[in-house]
């Protein structure tokens, strides 16, 4: 017979183990992808496979550098996500405020309706519009096209924090001589800090993302990096190690700003239905 | 007395001072449609202007390519997507069975790893933490790793299939299994959503039903199937609802690694339309698809919505 000590123990056993299992696949691919940018081609593509043990080399990444002008494309997406970002910001933090504070609830579903409406329906007339305004490959068509992206993000979540201050203080900032814009600039803003920085990272990601609006209205000077990726997969079918460095490199930024904002991911990414 | 009334006038609002008064007494009141306004603008051009250009241009036939102007054909576009276009109609069941596919796969894997994890362990920060990165890792790249892995003969996937004693599979690079294969990376992405909702939704639960439960001899399968389920439901449905819209939306994950091949095998209405659009620069036609896309994804929005009020 078990002791109920040795039984207790068993349990957690399995229970670590279970746990083990289900985020096996999670880290498994992300495993893989940094291997294999590290292996050499004989390692890469050995069967069967190399978990662990293989001669590491950055030919990879030094290949993704001097075969492509990989520069200019992190370039293009940094351009980009921040352009987008700071506009989304500029533009969506007033109109998440003035949700927040009047009510305007109506205004909200239209955002809303924003994160509905397929991606692709945009597309169709802006590459129309860009296409007759000679704007196709510019910074701006990318720019304004990723707000599609970024400003809803922005605003519902900030909705949320907005409407967590208490009026009060908004109150006090009107009695000693604000307006609304004060009030707006100097008491509001700066409390909901934390939230700023969290929706921005969320548009910047996305933007950095975007695969469907760059495909169309990026050109051979505005290249975005997942657009450059995509473009890889053609001509580098079995080099497999640059293929996977620029994967990674790709997914690097998105880790380290994912983690920093890891508390509120699941509220951008339900709109603020759910508070994660 | 003109000149009697701008005498009166305090002095500072005479001339430019009086229009600057005007214009700070004005953006005063009307603060609640300033502050929004930018955005406002924003929605109409970005957001508004499209759908209804994409709207108008569906009832047109042009192509881009062509030097000819649009011409005004009705409904005609919509006739053809609901009467005379296999390739359509294949496309529109081929998205539902995938976002069906996908999002039941990923509902009930989440719920079962957020069941899993709705206990204080060692490590749960970290599990938390790691089940985020696959929704926010780039997508783009993610498929091209899973093309890698995916490979027929020197991908990791066969191998690990044949250690558990099965046949390997062609994945993306047969008809038969390609939409399998891009729904299993929609499942490896999107899964952790509905686990962490779903973990939001536990933490939630009032503790009494399980305690009267208990007293009254549940087992832990009644408990989670007459307690468990009935409350979680209304977090359930946001989450599938979340995933829904975005499923039946999927284009990354399909472009990058089959652009709806092999033999059109993963081609779901966003690709054809993408492809009947950028491809064909058939404008009208794409626009009528756009518009039958989006009323797909409303259609199963307010169908879930609807599912949220009544009873299973």
């Amino acid at each position: 017979m078990v002791s109920p000590k040795t039984k207790k123990l068993l349990m957690k056993a399995a229970f670590y183990a279970a746990v083990i299992v289900v985020m096996l696949p999670t880290v498994f691919v992300f495993y893989w992808m940094v291997t294999l940018s590290l292996k050499p081609q004989v390692d890469a593509t050995a069967y069967p496979p190399s978990f662990f043990w293989f001669s590491v080399t950055f030919k990879g990444y030094v290949d993704v550098f001097a075969k492509n002008p990989f520069l200019l494309y992190t370039w293009n997406s940094l351009v980009v996500a921040t352009g987008c970002t700071l506009l989304a910001l500029i533009i969506g933090l007033p109109c998440a405020y003035s949700i927040a504070h009047w009510r305007q609830s109506g205004l909200a579903l239209v955002v809303l309706a924003a994160r509905i409406i397929p991606g692709i329906s945009y597309l169709i007339p802006w590459y129309i519009l860009f296409r007759n305004l000679k704007m196709v490959d510019t910074y701006l068509a990318l720019i304004l096209t990723h707000l599609v992206v970024g400003l809803p993000i922005v605003i519902w979540v900030m909705i949320g924090f907005f409407e967590d201050i208490p009026p009060e203080l908004r109150e006090a900032a009107m009695i000693d001589g604000c307006n609304d814009y004060g009030a707006f600039l100097r008491v509001a803003v700066p409390l909901v800090k934390p939230g700023v920085v969290a929706t921005g990272i969320l548009s910047f990601i996305f933007s950095w993302n975007n695969f469907l609006f760059s495909v169309i209205l990026a050109g051979r000077n505005t290249r975005t990096l997942p657009i450059a990726v995509f473009n890889m997969i053609g001509y580098e079918e079995i080099n497999w190690g640059p293929l996977a460095a620029a994967a990674t490199l790709i997914t690097l930024p998105v880790v380290i700003l994912t983690l920093v904002i890891q508390r509120h991911i699941v509220a951008g990414l339900t709109f603020g239905a759910v508070k994660g | 007395m003109a000149e009697q009334s701008s005498a009166a006038r305090p002095v500072s609002e005479v001339g430019t001072g009086g229009a600057g008064l005007w214009f700070s007494r004005f953006t005063h009141q009307n603060a609640r449609f300033i502050f929004p306004a930018p955005a406002i603008i924003a929605v109409a051009v970005i957001i508004v202007y499209p759908v209804i250009y994409t709207g108008w241009m569906s009832l047109q036939e042009w192509f881009a390519s062509s030097l000819t102007l649009p011409k005004f054909i009705g409904v005609a576009n919509y006739e053809k997507i609901l009467t005379g276009d296999p390739r359509f109609r294949e496309a529109f069941f081929r998205t539902i069975w995938f976002t069906l596919v996908a999002v039941s796969i990923e509902t009930a894997l989440g719920v079962g790893m957020a069941l899993l994890f709705n206990r204080e362990f060692w490590g749960r920060g970290l599990v938390r933490t790691l089940s985020i990165l696959p929704m926010m890792a780039t997508p783009t790249a993610i498929s091209l790793v899973f093309v890698m892995m995916y490979h027929p003969t020197l991908g990791v996937m066969n191998y690990l299939v044949s250690l558990l004693g099965l046949s390997p599979f062609k994945w993306t690079y047969s008809s038969a299994s390609a939409l399998y294969a891009i729904a299993l990376v929609d499942v490896w992405e999107w899964t952790p959503l509905i686990t962490l909702i779903a973990l939001a939704g536990l933490a939630a639960l009032p503790k009494e039903p399980y305690e009267s439960a208990k007293i009254d001899g549940a087992t832990p399968f009644q408990c989670f199937y007459l307690i468990t389920l009935p409350l979680l439901r209304p977090t359930l449905v946001v989450a599938i609802l979340f995933r829904a819209i975005d499923a039946l939306k999927t284009f990354d994950i399909i472009f990058v690694m089959t652009q709806g091949g092999p033999s059109n095998a993963s081609e779901t209405i966003n690709i054809l339309l993408f492809n009947q659009a950028f491809s064909y620069f058939n404008m009208g036609y794409a626009s009528s698809m756009a518009v039958a896309l989006f009323a797909i994804v409303m259609g199963a929005s307010l169908i879930l919505m609807k599912v949220r009020r009544v009873g299973w």
